[in-house]
């Protein structure tokens, strides 16, 4: 018989610690897939953040470093510039890539270092317990903003991808999700192209990754999928902002 | 200038500041990132020529913030990295300092210290010395501490700080200050082969072994405690082993300075002045001021009338002097904060302790 479906090489054989509904795990998956299938599983070097992924190490199967707060974009420059040979990548949430580190991301983009960041952007501190983050929308209610966000006081939800994409040394910015089959395709091809971007050395590259945290919404998961395509898809646009064709880059 | 050869029979002639990029060249750091504050930017100038000659790379970083987490990056590949910076940039650098004795990550970074708090200003000081000797940022965690009293020992404790962050996989700090970085005279490339052990933790992508993480978070039960006690333990090896000091005219002395870097500095030529009009005074100059040299300090103090404790600052080493010795009657303090003290104003203590008037 056939096997035609596994657990990818570079994912563990452990059980997530995420809750119901979240999309670390899918997201987690499509990376590990995405090595195996580029065959850079021993050539890669991850990097956690502080956020629910941190213990990323206890699911995928490669070298990982773990960050201070904010810092992924930063070590990841440190990593890349000692070994350029090697695979390097971010995995961040809204809080850690849009808050706190919003001077490293900036800088790394902007001097476009051959790295590809994953950001998860899920509208709130999730590991904390559902504070008010940088992507929070207009109205909605977290810990830290009981009444609902408020742009006279909170200022407005910030679209990365976007920004980053006005950046020249941005090779890929692009914005997708995993609330579907369909999505899932189509966020697994993204990653595969900001794996490619660095491969030809093309530059910085970003996959924002549109994403639930039922337990902090106080959602069910299937609530919380239908509010990613639509509130937050509405607000946070799918698609390609920059995408660096091998010509134009010199 | 090229850095030179370790080993090279010429003397060189260069500024401290000069001296330590030589001697972190010669200890095979290829990496270095860092952030522009006076009064150390001959630091990053230099290694922003000279780094890709070595075959490195050299980084302006956005913030001080940047580029201690650039370092911890560049450290977890195994690789030989330094920074350096002055008091505020080193108190943003405290977060990520922490996190490296956590992860247990060496690396090398130089203060070229200012004056503080705050802006304060770029004269020189030792007010950096608590930051320097009591903690490395949040945590039960400790930086390596070396001060160096001249331009031969900026490059050769340069060196050294690399070896023994390797040694004992823990961050070391140089701990200058505006004159001893700006100061010039000649020093002697001595012979040195960089004490590199093997990296059997460093992150290279997990080919042909098993995957390797580096961390600083232990959530298991227990798990950060035992983490604590093991730190522990290094620091209490380095405490026992790496201890260095000068001991400098402290034959028959009745009064003991201790001082570190340029204070020292100073304070040697003040001795020298007063054992000439027969004042017997000698020096015990820590070069480690983690760890400590409390058995040393402790030695002198016993042996001695007087302690006379000089610092760049209005009281610090003065604290790790007190708790070295049980003979607290017999210490003297005098401070410069934020300035030098000139050989005068040293003889002139002296001169008081002895007894003499001035």
């Amino acid at each position: 018989m056939k096997q035609v479906f596994d657990r990818p090489r570079t994912l563990l054989d452990a059980r997530f610690h995420y809750c119901p509904g979240c999309h670390h795990g899918t997201i987690h998956r499509i990376i590990a897939e995405t090595l195996d299938r580029m065959e850079l599983r021993e050539n890669t070097i991850g990097i956690a953040p502080v956020g629910c992924a941190v213990m990323l190490y206890d699911y995928m199967d490669i070298d990982i470093l773990e960050a201070p707060h904010g810092r992924a974009p930063a070590l990841a420059t440190g990593i890349k510039r000692s070994l350029p040979d090697r695979v390097v990548f971010t995995y961040q949430g809204d809080g850690d890539l849009a808050s706190i580190g919003m001077g490293e991301i900036v800088h790394a983009a902007n001097r476009g270092e051959n790295i590809t960041v994953v950001f998860v952007n899920n509208t709130t501190y999730g590991m904390t317990g559902g504070q008010m983050a940088p992507t929070t929308l207009l109205g909605q209610k977290t810990t830290t903003s009981p009444f609902g966000r408020d742009f006279r006081t909170e200022g407005y939800p910030i679209r990365m991808a976007e920004l980053l994409a006005g950046l020249e040394g941005v090779a890929y910015s692009t914005r997708v999700t995993v609330s579907s089959p369909a999505h899932i395709r189509k966020a697994k091809e993204a990653i595969r192209k900001g794996f490619e971007m660095q491969l030809k050395g093309m530059g910085f590259s970003i996959i924002e990754v549109l994403s639930t945290c039922p337990t902090n919404w106080g959602m069910k998961p299937l609530d919380a999928q239908k509010r990613v395509l639509g509130e937050m898809a509405e607000y946070f646009p799918l698609g390609v902002f920059k995408e660096r064709k091998q010509a134009d880059f010199a | 200038m090229s850095a030179p050869a370790a080993g090279a029979a010429k003397r060189v002639l260069a500024k401290g500041n000069e001296a330590i990029c030589h001697g972190a060249i010669a200890a095979g750091c290829r990496f270095y990132y860092g952030y522009p504050i006076t009064p150390q930017n001959d630091i990053p100038e230099y290694m922003a020529a000279h780094m890709a000659e070595h075959g490195g790379a050299f980084l302006q970083a956005e913030s001080e913030v940047a580029t201690i987490n650039m370092i911890l990056g560049t450290s977890s590949t195994g690789n030989r990295v330094m920074t350096s910076s002055s008091g505020p940039g080193i108190s943003l650098m405290q977060e990520g300092l922490s996190f490296m004795v956590g992860s247990q990550l060496p690396a090398v970074i130089v203060n070229i210290s200012r004056s503080g708090p705050g802006l304060g200003g770029i004269a020189p000081s030792q007010g950096d010395y608590f930051q320097a000797t009591k903690v490395a940022g949040h945590g039960d965690a400790h930086l390596i501490c070396l001060a160096p009293h001249s331009v031969q020992e900026m490059y050769s404790l340069t060196m050294l700080a690399f070896d023994l962050a390797d040694k004992y996989r823990n961050p070391a700090m140089i701990l200058g200050d505006a004159i001893i970085g700006q100061m010039k005279e000649p020093y002697d490339p001595v012979p040195y082969v960089p004490a590199v052990p093997d990296k059997p933790w460093a992150l290279t992508g997990a080919r042909g072994r098993a995957a390797r993480h580096i961390k600083s978070m232990f959530l298991k039960d227990g798990e950060i405690e035992v983490h604590n006690w093991k730190l522990r333990d290094k620091f209490r090896k380095i405490r026992e082993e790496e201890v260095r000091f000068e001991p400098y005219m402290l034959d028959g002395a009745k009064i003991g300075i201790v001082a570190f870097g340029t204070a020292a500095r100073v304070a040697k030529t003040s001795i020298q002045s007063a054992r000439k009009e027969g004042i017997e005074v000698g020096m015990l100059r820590p070069i480690t001021l983690f760890p400590f040299p409390e058995e040393q300090v402790r030695d002198m103090a016993s042996g001695v009338q007087k302690v006379l404790v000089v610092e760049m600052n209005t009281g610090q080493m003065v604290e790790d002097v007190r708790r070295s010795t049980p003979h607290h009657e017999r210490i003297h303090f005098f401070g410069k904060p934020c300035a030098v003290p000139t050989p005068d104003e040293i003889l002139e203590q002296i001169r008081l302790l002895a007894g003499r008037k001035g």
